[in-house]
């Protein structure tokens, strides 16, 4: 087919207005040249809008994927890693853990609700794409000051509301998370869902497609004119002014229809009816096809004429764009489809065949037809791996970029009203009022809800085989990454496995999402570059495999860049549930210790943020054996039942880490702080208070005992828990009125 | 005896059910397109989102084909238990009096809350102590009733989390033979995920039917 060819129905011939309509949608001129070169014309109009999307920074990767190659992402458990629709380790005896962090940052700073719910409806899909039941969902959130800021309090109830929304309705319990405040993110708030799910090894399935002649069959909603656009226009251009405007282009989710297409997915595959799947998600039937297409190394044909629509007159370049929610595209032989039509009927979930497989081989080509016609042709790789990677231009910045706030505490604050204000922070507050609002024990597996240890504890009960169960935790604090990127960004990596060892987990595979400000700017440029390398030694340290992830970028308002905020999440597994830790102090009389090589220092604290201080100031370096050596230590008592308690010292430091304690288990402790450690100051993921029987702690450094009804810090303060519990309680609720 | 746990296209604690009713007795799924209920001598309409809870929670379920043989089961006076959503559903259905509203927060609402059994008298509560510890999870579980009705459990005083009428938490029909409430005892069988309270819920079941048998 020529591209002058008379059926070609959808091309302009105006390519003054096409050259226009590139940048529009995001193409800069030199990544135009480079489409009318490779294909020796004008692109049209679907031509245009497919690959506008393809090479779009969502999609192509094109500013961070030479820096994600450093990052690990072998091992001996990984059975999917990078590039599929999310990462899979081996969990023995035929059982697999699938799992993924994604941000849906944009769209939720543009229609909250809406946007968080889909955010956790992609991340599912992500994961039952590949033959998973989802088990648990977690979340990440950011947002502006809620003290001053009406619109950051708007934003999180409605994320929490369309979180919950989403989670609830269709099944799979939310079981923790994250929260944090900074100005920085008044603009561009950040909302990173993770999944994790499980399935038998035997079900899994890849999304690469294969054989010429098998069907694509396109399952779930109707495509609508949701979303269009939202890739390039959205996901990859800096907020401003006007966002209302982008309304449209935020989808709308149906967890219903997820809930049928989840089940009716799951079927298909254990009936062996599917050659591979893959959800749809930015980008729609353009990315899903085309990156199946390229995987396999074949062709595709789909007839946009076959799409069922939701309403009339869509055309046919807004059919392949199209963002609907609750699609799934898979590869069927022509004998099976029957029996898929079947299945889905009985889940009453659309399922129509769109398309199939045409050539092998690495000129293949994506046709788009319209009722039989060609409206679009395009090279495979020119779609998927011929978008321009361009090298950062990373510059340190000489001060900070972020300024410091208004001190919320007195000049020379007592120790209690330290401790009072750090447990009222928003940042470190109880998240009581947010996760009441999510379903955390549906599926019947919750062993560890949230407040009561570090990490959520999913059991394995039968018939997944043994009676192990699954740790998982979310962990990223920008505030810290932005003072010194490389420890910041590997300090988050050491204090999501801390939580995990709280619990008695060993920590397997770790996914990320980058959240940074705009790329081409030098000095997020070096935040980006610095973070990633922080990731890469600290995995390599823990000995992790990075098995999926995403990467957020221009999360950037006229104030500039958020803080630069690499979320990772972490997944491990305990050998009996009956013994998962937990955080609270449980028993008057208990020895409570201080596990692992402790330095804190004030700089990039919360206290310093209460003290009005900017983000600034060299993180403690880690001594990284030393590290490990109590990572493994707790671990290991955690599972033989010498602790009854385990936390890992984060923010508000070694005071709000013991109060924290006390509160958890409404019981008080007299401590005896180590010669010349700051109460308040921080250094995450490195030490853990620790409680147990006297004899079992024996050998551990002491630091106090478990009792009574107030917690005592020798020297420093004494307070009734009940009014440390009063702060930590109710600051957020006050919030989310 | 044998349970049969309803599954309707977007119930969410069905195989919770099943699994909790399964440490009782037999338990079976059964699908909400087929009429036959598989010999089951009671019936359980599990916890979720039916049918998106769209329209109104359980609006659209309670039409659904094996509903026709549920209404005629309860009928005959065959057991059966609404959870959450199931509790819904059989006020859609005329079962049970009254109507499921907004809680008073307009919010999803997840807590483990005390629930007192007001009337030990029946065959859902007759193995039941004074006091369970049960989770609640749902945004529609304020009971309403214009009518007097008979209450089976109720939020203990401090517990009530959806502002609902007089501390309601279940209520059964007159006769007795169908039971609605909004806890969920199909998520207190284990040790390991929480309390183990809610057993006598699904034991209390096995008792009297064990009963009707003998006779």
């Amino acid at each position: 087919m020529s591209a002058t060819s008379s059926r070609h129905r959808g091309l302009s011939g105006d390519s003054q207005r096409n050259a226009a309509r590139h940048r529009e949608l995001g193409l800069s001129d030199h990544e135009y040249e480079l489409i009318v070169t490779r294909l020796g014309r004008e692109p049209n109009e679907v031509e245009l809008a497919m690959l506008s999307l393809m090479w779009s920074e969502h999609c192509a990767y094109k500013h961070s994927k030479r820096l994600l190659r450093r990052l690990p992402t072998d091992g001996p458990r990984v059975l999917a890693g990078p590039g599929e629709n999310a990462g899979a380790l081996d969990l023995g005896g035929d059982l697999a853990l699938v799992f993924k962090v994604e941000s849906h940052n944009h769209p939720t700073a543009v229609e909250p609700f809406q946007g968080a719910a889909t955010g956790v409806g992609g991340i599912l899909r992500d994961v039952f794409a590949l033959g998973a039941r989802p088990i648990a969902v977690l979340d990440s959130l950011r947002f502006g000051d809620p003290s001053s800021s009406e619109r950051s309090r708007y934003l999180l109830e409605q994320t929490v509301a369309g979180i919950g929304h989403y989670g609830n309705s269709i099944g799979v319990p939310t079981v923790g998370g994250e929260i944090y405040f900074d100005p920085s993110y008044e603009q561009n708030c950040l909302v990173d869902a993770m999944c994790v799910g499980l399935g038998p090894r035997r079900r899994l399935i890849r999304s690469a497609a294969a054989g010429p002649g098998n069907v694509l069959v396109l399952l779930g909603a109707l495509t609508g004119r949701d979303g269009i656009g939202g890739a390039s226009v959205l996901a990859s251009s800096e907020l401003g002014d006007g966002d209302e405007a982008k309304r449209p282009s935020v989808q709308i989710g149906d967890p219903f229809a997820e809930k049928k297409l989840l089940e009716c997915c799951l079927e298909l595959l254990d009936r062996g009816l599917l050659i591979s799947l893959q959800d749809l998600g930015a980008a729609g039937l353009t990315s899903a096809a085309s990156e199946m297409a390229s995987k396999g190394g074949v062709g595709v044909d789909i007839d946009v004429g076959s799409v069922p629509l939701r309403g009339p007159g869509m055309a046919p370049f807004e059919i392949m764009v199209s963002e609907s929610q609750e699609r799934m595209l898979c590869v069927v032989a022509p004998d099976r489809v029957a029996a898929v039509l079947d299945v889905c009927e009985r889940w009453e979930t659309l399922a129509t065949p769109v398309g199939k497989i045409t050539e092998r081989g690495a000129g293949a080509r994506f046709r788009v037809l319209d009722h039989g016609d060609s409206v679009g042709e395009l090279p495979v790789a020119l779609l998927v791996d011929e978008c321009p990677l361009y090298e950062l231009q990373p510059a340190a910045p000489q001060s900070s970029l972020y300024p410091g706030t208004a001190p919320v505490l007195s000049p020379k604050p007592a120790p209690a009203e330290i401790l009072l204000a750090l447990l009222r922070s928003p940042n470190i507050a109880s998240r009581r009022p947010v996760f009441e609002q999510y379903d955390p024990v549906v599926q019947s597996r919750t062993v560890r809800r949230p407040e009561q240890a570090d990490a959520a504890v999913l059991a394995l009960a039968p018939p997944d085989a043994g009676a192990g169960a699954i740790a998982v935790s979310i962990d990223g604090n920008g505030r810290r990454v932005a003072c010194d990127p490389r420890a910041g960004a590997a300090e988050a990596v050491f204090e999501c496995a801390a939580n995990l060892a709280c619990v008695g987990a060993e920590p397997l595979g770790l996914t990320n999402c980058l959240n940074f400000g705009n790329p081409e700017k030098p000095h997020v440029a070096w935040q980006l570059q610095e973070a990633v390398e922080g990731l890469r030694a600290a995995c390599e340290a823990l000995a992790l495999p990075v098995v999926g992830g995403n990467v957020s970028l221009y999360n950037e308002s006229p104030d500039g860049p958020i803080l630069p905020t690499p979320v990772v999440g972490i997944v491990g597994k305990l050998p009996d549930a009956a013994r998962a830790g937990q955080l609270g102090f449980a028993r008057a009389g208990d020895a409570i210790a201080l596990v692992g090589p402790f330095a804190p220092r004030r700089a990039g604290s919360e206290l310093a943020r209460l003290q009005g201080e900017a983000p600034a100031g060299a993180l403690a370096r880690k001594h990284v054996p030393a590290v490990l050596e109590a990572h493994a230590q707790v671990r290991s008592m955690v599972r033989s039942g010498a602790l009854r308690s385990a936390h890992d010292v984060a923010e508000g430091g070694l005071a709000v880490a013991v109060a924290e304690c006390c509160i958890a288990g409404g019981v008080g402790a007299r401590v005896r702080l180590p010669d010349g450690i700051d109460p308040f100051g921080e250094d995450l993921g490195s030490a853990f208070v620790v409680s147990g029987d006297p004899q079992a702690l024996a050998g551990l450094p002491l630091i106090g005992a478990v009792g009574g009804e107030r917690l005592v810090l020798d020297g420093l303060l004494e307070m009734d828990v009940e009014e440390l519990r009063e702060a930590y309680g109710g600051a957020l609720g006050q919030l989310l009125r | 005896m044998k349970f049969g746990i309803v599954r309707f296209p977007g119930s969410c604690d069905d195989v919770d059910a099943l699994d909790a009713a399964a440490r009782v007795g037999d338990a079976e799924l059964l699908w909400y397109r087929d009429r036959d209920l598989r010999g089951a001598d009671a019936i359980v309409i599990p916890g979720g989102f039916s049918y998106g809870d769209y329209l109104r929670a359980g609006a659209i379920a309670r039409f659904a084909p094996v509903m026709e043989a549920v209404i005629e089961f309860a009928a005959a006076g065959g057991l059966v238990l609404g959870i959450c959503n199931g509790f819904q559903v059989l006020c859609e259905a005329g079962l049970l009096p009254g109507a499921l509203l907004c809680n008073t927060s307009l919010r999803f609402v997840f807590r483990q809350v005390l629930v007192d059994v007001a009337d030990p008298h029946t065959p859902f509560t007759r193995a039941a102590p004074p006091r369970l510890s049960l989770p609640v999870k749902h945004a529609t579980g304020r009971y309403y009733s214009p009518e007097p009705v008979r209450v089976v459990l109720r939020y203990a005083p401090g517990e009530n989390p959806n502002g609902s009428q007089d501390e309601i938490a279940g209520v059964c029909n007159e006769a007795g033979n169908v039971l609605g409430l909004m806890p969920h005892p199909e998520h207190a069988v284990d040790p390991l995920t929480g309390s183990t309270d809610g057993l006598a819920i699904f034991e209390s079941i096995r008792a009297h039917v064990g009963d009707l048998v003998q006779a």
